[in-house]
């Protein structure tokens, strides 16, 4: 283009032939739209190893091993008393059931007549999950009349003994990790031969608690999903008519003077303050000053709406720009107020872009985590929040929390729950923004 | 009485306001509405927002002045109360025919609109007054000298920690600067692919692909960094290189932020090019100018103080990024310029510092607050700058 045009060459010019500053230039231009498309290959390749390492890691976190064998529920044991009262039989403590689970185990292995080497008391009372014998207990204080009976009983393994199945853990590393032994590993193999343990879909990980350190198979989201939807239902409820009422007096009513000038750059540097900057302010503000208890939803949810309603602010704003000023004419022609105006023209007319937006501000306050560390979130928390409005007040996690929790912890099974925890978000942030697709195609109007 | 369950009752005193206010404006007229100047429904509406507004209002008042008023608290409940009786009262003692209960109410809902716009200023100022606050107590414990220009972070719990924060802020730069190394060409060019080569079908498929990678939570990158790319980078770049072998490290975590800021780079200037107007491609063309060199020449020139400023939102978000650098980074404070280090960031040690227990009188818990207050006036500085020359650019061809 800035090529200085040399007589000399013209001269030599061809239509037929290209010359050598052409070709030069259409090099060029291959390679420029070649460093395009590799631009575009490397984000989307990014995207795919992403969602792929997701899925290979987190997808195994939806199964469970489980063991189906006969337990004896011994009378002499769990009620020594023998009057079958449930107060006195809680005086009898998980360890007991322990033990009957593990001369359970036994018995069934001599049964069907497994021979394992080296297999010790320790590989038995290990291969069952410590929370089995807490499930058993719990199973016979509900029902004092399984005392004496045997029963077939469904539980779960310990993590490694689920590792094994699942591949995670091969002989190979059994023999190294000083948790588990060969001989585990090799009784974990006949059993799921003789059908004994099998692997099934494992709902206690969406449902239950988190658990302790020592139980990666009993850890569960449920406290963390209820944490997240009530954040949500508080977000939803303070950040949506606040930002609606403030975008509204922004587009519709505010007068162009110095306050709407500095409520706007406000709004536009608020959206891109650091969310851990939100953390400080909840914890400073909201913990500190106020005297909110830690760790509560509704100190999460009081610093996501805070976070969230520039974003709200900004979609209702375009949405309310969208609708075109004929119908604001019409109303006030036929002698609308402006209020009526905005509140029965306008707004309607402007709700599925606002509920779009809305959407989109709480997915993304779904998956914001640094702030909430800051507000005690990160603390392990065993039992249901209560329902709301008390709910609002307990103790409670957080998904995307839960999974900075897991992965802080030294058992590799926690990593396995942390990849299936990201899939749970995914899944969850991918129903918003589905709805939200939905929602702006169902109502979108072209004026 | 809990201030939820006095939220609850003055809300159902409102509803009651509205009932009793409609039908006293009917009863007044004897059921011919055409009478009254306003609406029935608006004479409900005028009893029930005089009813829970002030209420409500004395509510957060008190929660606010309960740590500075001792007792403030215990007693908004039952004077929000009695002020939503008085409200209600009041309220219906006004509701007769000639009465403009349109105008009064439209007057409470205009406040309430103002009010709600001014939440935003109320968050900003939250924000700057806590962190000034704490700051300045952290301040009166630790020389200002030491913090901003000390070269050493070990903070001891027992007292003689060293809280200099330039270990902290080269990490922050230098991870950022990795991630803008990533973010800025591989953004850039996929916007100008998108906008200026790839056909209709190509465009529908990559532009929510790269948007979807926008959607996805930082603690997913955060576990992708941990898991997958700092083993990866650890085993085939700094082991056999002989840079070190730990898996947590600059490169790593501004790798992983560099992907995370792809979309937002190119989104932006995605807009900013589209802005550039079409005559001066088509003049460029017309000259004989491949595209490419149409996109060089004229069309980047015409877009630059945009994507500048674009890059420096980006940056902007590097910098306050937290969950990335917590689990990619490490936590080793320290100075050095071989990237496949574990380095740490303010925005880790703001973390580090104030989850657990936390001791608001030492300086070692402060001292968050000092760095939140740096990592504050950093982005807003970017942010202002960047949004000055993006909006003076956006003039430029209105």
């Amino acid at each position: 283009m800035s090529d200085p045009a040399m007589p000399a060459a013209r001269a030599r010019r061809s239509l037929l032939k290209t010359d050598p500053g052409t070709s030069r230039r259409n090099a060029a231009e291959r390679r420029f739209r070649a460093y395009g498309a590799a631009a575009v290959v490397v984000a989307m390749a990014a995207l795919a190893a992403l969602m792929f390492t997701v899925f290979r890691d987190g997808a195994s976190a939806f199964v469970q091993a489980r063991a189906t064998i006969p337990v004896v529920i011994a009378a002499d044991v769990v009620d020594p008393d023998g009057n079958r009262d449930p107060a006195e039989m809680a005086g009898v403590l998980t360890m007991s059931y322990g033990r009957l689970l593990d001369q359970a185990l036994t018995r069934e292995i001599e049964r069907r007549n497994i021979q394992v080497e080296g297999l010790t008391q320790r590989d038995i009372t290990g291969f069952l999950s410590a929370q089995a014998r807490a499930d058993l207990r719990r199973a016979v204080l509900a029902d004092p009349a399984l005392v004496g009976q045997e029963i077939e009983w469904r539980m779960m393994t310990s993590s490694r003994v689920d590792g094994m199945l699942k591949g995670r853990v091969t002989r190979d590393t059994a023999a190294r990790d000083a948790k588990t032994s060969v001989a585990q590993y090799d009784l974990a193999m006949a059993l799921r031969d003789q059908g004994v343990v099998r692997a099934g879909f494992n709902w206690r990980f969406i449902t239950a608690p988190d658990g302790s350190d020592s139980r990666p198979e009993s850890a569960g989201l449920g406290v963390a999903i209820l944490g997240s939807l009530y954040m949500m239902l508080i977000v939803l409820v303070l950040a949506l008519p606040i930002g609606v009422a403030a975008s509204i007096w922004l587009e519709e009513f505010a007068p162009k003077n110095r306050l709407t000038d500095v409520i706007e750059v406000n709004i536009s540097n608020l959206a891109a303050v650091p969310s851990i900057v939100f953390g400080i302010l909840g914890l400073a503000a909201f913990i500190n000053f106020v005297g909110l208890p830690r760790s509560a939803p509704i100190v999460g949810g009081l610093v996501l709406t805070l976070m969230t309603l520039p974003t709200i602010i900004i979609a209702t704003r375009a949405a309310l720009k969208a609708v075109p000023p004929s119908i604001r004419d019409a109303a006030l022609g036929v002698g609308a107020s402006r209020m009526q105006t905005v509140f029965h023209h306008v707004l309607p007319l402007a709700m599925p872009g606002i509920l779009t937006g809305t959407i989109l501000g709480l997915a993304q306050a779904l998956g914001e985590t640094a702030p909430l560390m800051l507000i005690g979130m990160v603390a392990f928390v065993s039992t249901y929040p209560s329902a709301p409005p008390q709910g609002l007040l307990d103790p409670a996690s957080a998904l995307p929390v839960q999974i900075y929790n897991w992965t802080q912890r030294a058992d590799p099974a926690f990593f396995e729950r942390a990849s299936g925890a990201i899939i749970v978000l995914l899944a969850f942030l991918l129903a918003m923004n589905l709805i939200a697709i939905w929602l702006r195609r169902k109502f979108e109007r072209r004026w | 009485m809990s201030p939820l369950a006095t939220i609850i009752t003055i809300l159902g005193l409102a509803g009651l306001g509205y009932l009793l206010g409609h039908r006293r404006a009917v009863a007044l007229v004897a059921g011919d509405t055409r009478r009254l100047h306003s609406r029935p429904a608006y004479h409900g509406w005028q009893v029930a927002l005089l009813a829970a507004l002030p209420a409500l209002g004395l509510l957060v008042l008190g929660g606010l002045a309960r740590p500075l008023i001792p007792g403030a608290g215990a007693l908004a409940s039952p004077a929000a109360m009695l002020l939503g009786l008085a409200g209600l009262g009041a309220g219906l003692v006004r509701v007769s025919a000639d009465f403009r209960a349109r105008n009064a109410v439209e007057r409470m809902i205009g406040l309430l609109l103002i009010l709600c716009s001014l939440i935003a200023i109320a968050t900003t100022l939250g924000i700057v007054l806590s962190l000034v606050f704490e700051s300045a107590s952290f301040f009166r414990l630790y020389p200002w000298q030491d913090f901003l220009f000390g070269t050493e972070w070990s903070p001891r719990f027992g007292g003689g920690s060293k809280l200099g924060m330039l270990p902290l802020l080269w990490g922050t730069l230098y991870i950022s600067l990795i991630a803008l190394l990533v973010a800025v060409p591989v953004g850039l060019f996929a916007a100008i692919y998108m906008s200026e080569y790839a056909t209709r079908r190509v465009r529908s498929v990559v532009k929510p692909a790269i948007e979807v990678l926008a959607g996805i939570p930082t603690i997913v990158y955060g576990l992708f960094a941990l898991a997958t790319v700092g083993p990866l980078i650890r085993d085939w770049l700094a082991q056999p290189l002989g840079f070190g072998n730990s898996s947590a490290s600059v490169a790593t975590a501004g790798l992983v932020m560099g992907i995370m800021l792809i979309p937002f780079v190119s989104s932006l200037s995605d807009d900013i090019i589209n802005a550039v107007p079409q005559s001066l491609r088509d003049g460029a063309l017309g000259l004989g100018s491949t595209p490419s060199e149409t996109i060089r020449h004229v069309v980047i020139p015409a877009a630059l103080p945009g994507i500048v400023g674009a890059v420096l939102l980006a940056a902007s978000r590097a910098i306050g990024e937290t969950m990335i650098v917590v689990l990619g980074a490490g936590a080793m404070a320290k100075i050095s310029g071989n990237p496949f280090e574990a380095m740490t960031t303010i925005t880790v040690k703001i973390v580090g510092q104030l989850t657990g227990d936390n001791d608001f009188n030492s300086p070692e818990t402060l001292v968050a607050f000092a760095l939140g207050l740096t990592l504050f006036v950093m982005t807003l500085g970017l942010n202002v700058f960047a949004l000055y020359i993006v909006r003076k650019y956006r003039e430029q061809y209105e």
